[in-house]
């Protein structure tokens, strides 16, 4: 609850906040609330990789382009006013369609035996197993998003 | 209904013990700042700290105060609040590690089991590596935050440094991980107290991880981030008083915890040869093995000043070279060596 509540504020502080580098200290601890509810899902194996992944490599990388860029409020150009209600609205029909989406969906109780499948066990030999050809699918996605990288960083 | 089920004394060892591990690890980084000017002043042909009680013991305590009572000051144009937190972020990172250490086996007190491991999560090796990762943002926010130029520079030198070096580290672990089957760091201690020790089987594993301890915890030679005649000082140039002695102090700690972390995946951690054979009770046992880990621990921390007063600084270029070209093929080779010989005595 306490841990949602942060969450929700965090992100709030995302989207409001005048000053990106405050912006992206506050999807940090979005991303930490995150990893928390992952915890408590029994996932710790999804925690601790959320938290590596995206709290220690890209949100680092993020911060690092925010700092040198140095932008301020002052800088930002003002946007017209049909641009925001543009937005508001699209991103009202956004939600919309979300809740018609989700209303409903079923959602079962997490049963003991699916909460420990969040276990770095079962996740191992479900990973290799049952869903081999997604893993490796998507391996392959980013060894040719890796191969993209190396290809545009040599043009210069 | 819960609140009188609680086990009481389950929290109240927990609690104890983090007081332990904590008070422990900060007294040991007070005075590896003693130990490292006597280290330095032995190599270097000097005395070294003499004037604060017998042989300098007294000094930390003296530099402590010092730093206590220091005018504090936070520059003008800076964003105070991330001013704070940055040190704060540091000091906090460097302390969190030490949960999952196992420092020992069980004690029995009272006919409780009391084991002197905070927390054995079954993914310890991956919290380490993710409490690594957060690691860089107290120097990040707070290089930013002095509003400087060369804390800037300084702090962007840490974040590309830190996250170059992290890529091999996890590699040599991987390694480690694929011969012992397990992430839980009391299990990995226990293995290696009925066999040889990990070392034996990864020597290249273990020097590619000693390197990027290095780089990870912003020791000499990779100390380009406080690299004094470039920068100014670094990313704490702007800090005085006890921020900026945070910030030292976290260097310290973090190398502390990276000795131990040393000790006990690839040196046996609590166990020491001959550990079963001795016949003495197990309390006695479980003291004598702490014992042995805290020794473990000194001799790294030694060589961890040792190099820094042998070696001279890389410049960066060099730091990225060895990083990139050197480090990452080394541990991927030793990857794939390790995944060969243990699939080849699987079958």
């Amino acid at each position: 609850m306490v841990l949602s509540v942060i969450a929700l504020v965090s992100a709030l502080g995302v989207v409001l906040s005048k000053n990106p580098v405050t912006s992206v200290l506050c999807l940090i601890v979005t991303f930490f609330t995150i990893a928390g509810h992952y915890i408590m899902l029994n996932a710790q194996f999804l925690a601790v990789v959320h938290i590596i992944v995206y709290a220690g490599a890209i949100m680092v990388l993020f911060l690092y382009v925010m700092m040198l860029m140095n932008l301020n409020a002052e800088l930002e150009p003002q946007k017209r006013n049909w641009l925001k209600y543009a937005g508001a609205i699209s991103g009202g029909a956004l939600l919309v369609v979300l809740v018609a989406a989700l209303r409903d969906a079923s959602m079962p109780a997490i049963s003991t035996e699916a909460s420990e499948m969040g276990l770095i066990k079962n996740l191992g030999q479900l990973l290799f197993t049952q869903y081999v050809v997604p893993f490796e699918v998507s391996s392959i996605l980013f060894l040719s998003a890796m191969v993209g990288a190396v290809v545009i960083g040599k043009k210069d | 209904m819960t609140l009188l089920s609680i086990d009481w004394f389950f929290i109240l060892e927990k609690i104890l013990l983090i007081s332990a591990v904590l008070v422990l690890s900060l007294v040991v980084a007070m005075y590896s700042t003693w130990g490292e000017r006597k280290v330095a002043a032995w190599i270097q042909d000097r005395l070294g700290p003499n004037r604060a009680g017998p042989m300098g013991l007294l000094q930390p305590l003296a530099d402590g105060g010092k730093l206590f009572f220091k005018e504090e000051i936070i520059p003008t144009n800076s964003n105070r609040f991330l001013f704070i937190l940055g040190p704060s972020v540091a000091m906090m990172v460097a302390c969190m590690t030490s949960a999952v250490i196992p420092w020992g086996d069980t004690l029995t007190i009272a006919g409780h089991p009391v084991s002197l491991q905070v927390a054995d999560v079954n993914i310890g090796i991956l919290f380490i590596f993710g409490v690594l990762s957060v690691g860089v943002y107290g120097i990040m926010i707070g290089g930013w935050a002095s509003n400087n130029k060369y804390s800037l520079l300084a702090s962007v030198r840490a974040a590309s440094q830190i996250i170059s070096y992290e890529l091999p580290m996890g590699l040599a672990l991987i390694a480690l991980l694929m011969l012992t089957g397990t992430l839980s760091l009391k299990e990995i201690v226990e293995q290696q107290r009925h066999d040889y020790w990990n070392v034996v089987y990864q020597p290249l594993g273990f020097f590619i991880f000693l390197v990027t301890a290095f780089a990870e915890t912003n020791r000499a030679p990779f100390d380009l981030p406080e690299a004094e005649n470039e920068l100014n000082g670094g990313y704490h140039l702007e800090y005085s008083s006890m921020k900026l002695g945070f910030y030292l102090f976290a260097e310290y700690i973090n190398m502390f915890v990276s000795s131990a972390l040393m000790a006990t995946m690839y040196f046996g951690g609590y166990a020491f040869p001959g550990m079963d054979s001795l016949g003495v009770s197990p309390n006695l046992l479980t003291i004598l093995g702490f014992l042995a880990l805290f020794v473990k621990i000194l001799v790294f921390i030694f060589f961890f000043m040792w190099v820094r007063w042998t070696v001279p600084r890389f410049r960066y270029d060099q730091l990225m070279r060895l990083g990139w070209r050197v480090m990452i093929p080394l541990a991927l080779a030793n990857m794939l060596i390790t995944g060969a010989v243990v699939l080849a005595r699987q079958h």
